[in-house]
């Protein structure tokens, strides 16, 4: 008889290793959605017991009680308490604990005891403990605190063993026998008398060593002394864009040419013609010119995970507090906005870590103004058709010093932006504190890493292959159809419904420069920004042929003028149009007014500075 | 340890200097002045190690007004505001 699905649900405090043991036990069956109604991850996972027994794991948000002082705290504790919407109570709750560090965590499960769920303690990372001369009497523990304790090692080959052979004898067990719920919100005496109990409990369990985590202490010597520690973040940030920017590049190319040599195999095999033209140009060369940015993405998770598996996000949010704080904004608002420099989204989805509403709220308004991986497509593809590649000064290329220049353009209109909303808008709130736990410094393990990249990549190639792919289609055909009159010498798309549209926004645009091509490219850029580059090379190559296509960057050099180069860029620096970022914004903070605000503020801004630079550089001799 | 309690003078955690060691009398969150209510606050620092006997070190400090500073509680790491470390009195 086929035994019904087993549910699992994961809790910790932050930094107990429970994605990591999460990772451990379901490997990549994994499943990342969102709870209902609210805009927190939720990862589901599954695994087969040793005993073939079919079990489902739901990893809950990092948490040190149950009271719920934030979105995520809620859901931890209605899940467990089985209260969450369209979710199923957990058969067996798993807490999992840092074993090197029981303290916190112990007071979470005399509190988690009190919700009458069967339960588990799970000390993870046993190994480190073990190391650090740390001994802990399980059998003691598990009598003191009246449950099963397991040891495991997440990151070992069979660290699970132990826990995957419990969970087995548990479940034969499990009869629906849960006690009832005792739980209620602790008063802060209460507080006080469980942590009371959890110090007490460790006293007797648990031997800690003479000897402290000496590592940890000689890093953060380093890296949080006030002025090396910025140095050292200066250097991991300088590295990362050097990464990002170069060492992607070969990749990229790679990608690139494998796609071209896909265009030129359609070419050659198919007739000329309608199918021909929609293959090509629509959608290799659309899709193709967006998934090429995927080792841009996977380099820039693989550096976000390994600094956070590490333990250095903390002390970067530390080190960047008061910095940030001149401007509004909150220490933890450093890791999100980091983030936004590979794409908004997954930077506004971040922001979950700030628990002040307005902090937050502020974070999310400027998120979009980093310069995302979408935004380097554009400014790459109009730098290397317009900026000469000289040097100034002798050592540094004018090129990059431009992109440089359009990153720090971004940064500082994200803090001039924070500081006008800190002013005007949310003034009455009060600042809010900044309070973190510094976790021991741990080597990040590549199978945990590899599995959260994989995640990210997958999740970035299906929205190449769904919503950037039907808008390649769309802008195809609005540059393809009605089909020019026989007989006509003028380009194709001369016809087309994209002109019209292109035509019809024209005389808004032409203040900043922009001609009708660029409005078109404008629209579906809404997609997705760097569409706008595929976009452009569809309605070139469907006026000029297929060499416009592959020589794009060389065909606005002819067809564009430098200021027009340079009003552009000045438009993506802010470049409201980024359908995806607004509609996370609209779910992020609950409100069509909030996202109606991002794209006014953007919006206007980016006409204001694109206005400001072509008249200038018109002015100037470049018009 | 202990001893050194009643002689040395009570003072808020929120003025300590880096490498100041000490052992927390008790909590008092109306004089921190924090954002928070003086419930949530105190039961913020309580959930994060700072209870009364613990023993506390600063550890660092930051670079702008020597603030936030990283505080060893015990055996955890913390970083937070001085504002909210005046709410933890030691001695």
């Amino acid at each position: 008889m086929e035994l019904p699905l087993l549910h699992l649900a994961l809790v910790g405090t932050p930094n107990s290793g429970k994605t990591s043991l999460f990772n451990a036990l379901t490997g990549s069956r994994q499943k990342v959605a969102n709870y209902p109604g609210v805009t927190v991850e939720r990862k589901e996972g599954f695994f087969v017991t040793p005993l073939g027994r079919q079990v489902s794991v739901v990893d809950l948000p990092g948490t040190y009680s149950l009271r719920g002082r934030s979105p995520d705290e809620e859901i931890t504790r209605d899940f467990v308490l089985g209260k969450a919407s369209g979710e199923i109570v957990p058969d067996l709750v798993l807490c999992v604990a840092d074993s090197t560090n029981l303290r916190l965590t112990i007071r979470l499960l005399l509190e988690l005891k009190r919700t009458g769920r069967p339960m588990v303690l799970v000390l993870n990372m046993f190994d480190i403990a073990a190391r650090r001369g740390i001994t802990v009497d399980v059998e003691r523990l598990a009598k003191e605190l009246g449950l099963p304790v397991v040891t495991s090692i997440a990151v070992r080959k069979g660290g699970t063993a132990d826990l995957l052979k419990l969970t087995d004898e548990i479940s034969a067990k499990l009869a629906g026998e849960a006690e009832a719920n005792s739980w209620r919100a602790l008063s802060v005496s209460e507080l006080r008398a469980t942590q009371r109990e959890a110090d007490r409990i460790i006293a007797d369990c648990v031997s800690l060593p003479a000897r402290p985590d000496t590592w940890t202490a000689r890093i953060d010597a380093v890296v949080l002394h006030p002025v090396g520690g910025l140095v050292v973040l200066t250097l991991i940030l300088f590295v990362m864009f050097q990464a990002v920017f170069a060492w992607a590049q070969p990749a990229m190319d790679l990608l690139k040419s494998g796609f071209d040599a896909l265009g030129e195999l359609v070419q050659a095999t198919l007739p000329d013609g309608l199918l021909q033209s929609f293959l090509q140009n629509g959608v290799i060369s659309g899709v193709g010119s967006v998934i090429v940015f995927l080792p841009q993405i996977i380099l820039i998770f693989l550096f976000i995970l390994l600094l956070e598996d590490f333990g250095y996000m903390a002390r970067a949010a530390f080190l960047m507090d008061r910095i940030m704080g001149g401007a509004g904004l909150h220490g933890r608002a450093f890791i999100p906005l980091l983030s936004s420099f590979a794409c908004a989204i997954p930077g506004i989805m971040a922001t979950r870590v700030i628990d002040n509403k307005r902090d937050r709220l502020t974070t999310i308004l400027i998120a979009p103004l980093m310069t995302c991986s979408a935004r380097i497509p554009v400014y790459t593809l109009i730098i290397s058709a317009f900026i000469p590649a000289k040097d100034v000064w002798g050592f540094i290329n004018l090129q990059g010093l431009v992109m440089f220049g359009l990153y720090a353009a971004g940064i500082a209109s994200a803090l001039v932006v924070s500081f006008l909303i800190k002013f005007f808008m949310l003034r009455d709130f009060a600042p809010a504190p900044f309070m973190l736990e510094l976790p021991d410094y741990k080597m990040p393990r590549l199978k945990s890493i590899a599995i959260g990249i994989y995640t990210r990549a997958k999740m970035f190639l299906v929205r190449a292959g769904t919503t950037i792919f039907s808008m390649m289609v769309l802008i195809w055909f609005l540059a393809s159809f009605p089909q020019p009159p026989a007989g006509a010498t003028e380009p194709a798309i001369e016809f087309s419904l994209a002109a019209m549209i292109g035509k019809a926004l024209e005389p808004l645009l032409a203040p900043v420069g922009f001609n009708w091509q660029i409005a078109v490219a404008l629209i579906p850029g809404m997609a997705a920004r760097e569409v706008a580059v595929a976009a452009l090379g569809t309605v070139y190559a469907i006026e000029g042929g297929k060499e416009a296509a592959e020589q794009i960057g060389q065909v606005l050099a002819t067809k564009w003028s430098l200021a027009t180069a340079l009003s552009m860029l000045a438009w993506y620096i802010f470049a409201p149009q980024c359908a995806s970022t607004l509609a996370v914004i609209r779910r992020e903070t609950g409100s069509w007014a909030w996202m109606a605000v991002t794209f006014t503020y953007m919006l206007v801004l980016a006409y204001a500075a694109s206005l400001l630079t072509y008249n200038v550089a018109v002015a100037l001799g470049a018009g | 340890m202990t001893d050194t309690n009643d002689t040395r003078p009570l003072m808020p955690l929120g003025l300590a200097q880096r490498g100041y060691t000490g052992v927390i009398q008790h909590l008092s969150a109306r004089e921190a002045g924090s954002a928070l209510s003086d419930i949530e606050l105190e039961s913020r620092l309580i959930e994060l190690g700072f209870v009364e006997g613990a023993r506390v070190e600063v550890l660092h400090e930051g670079l702008v007004g020597r603030d936030p500073i990283a505080v060893r509680v015990d055996s955890i790491t913390i970083a937070v505001r001085r504002r909210e470390a005046m709410a933890v009195i030691v001695a």
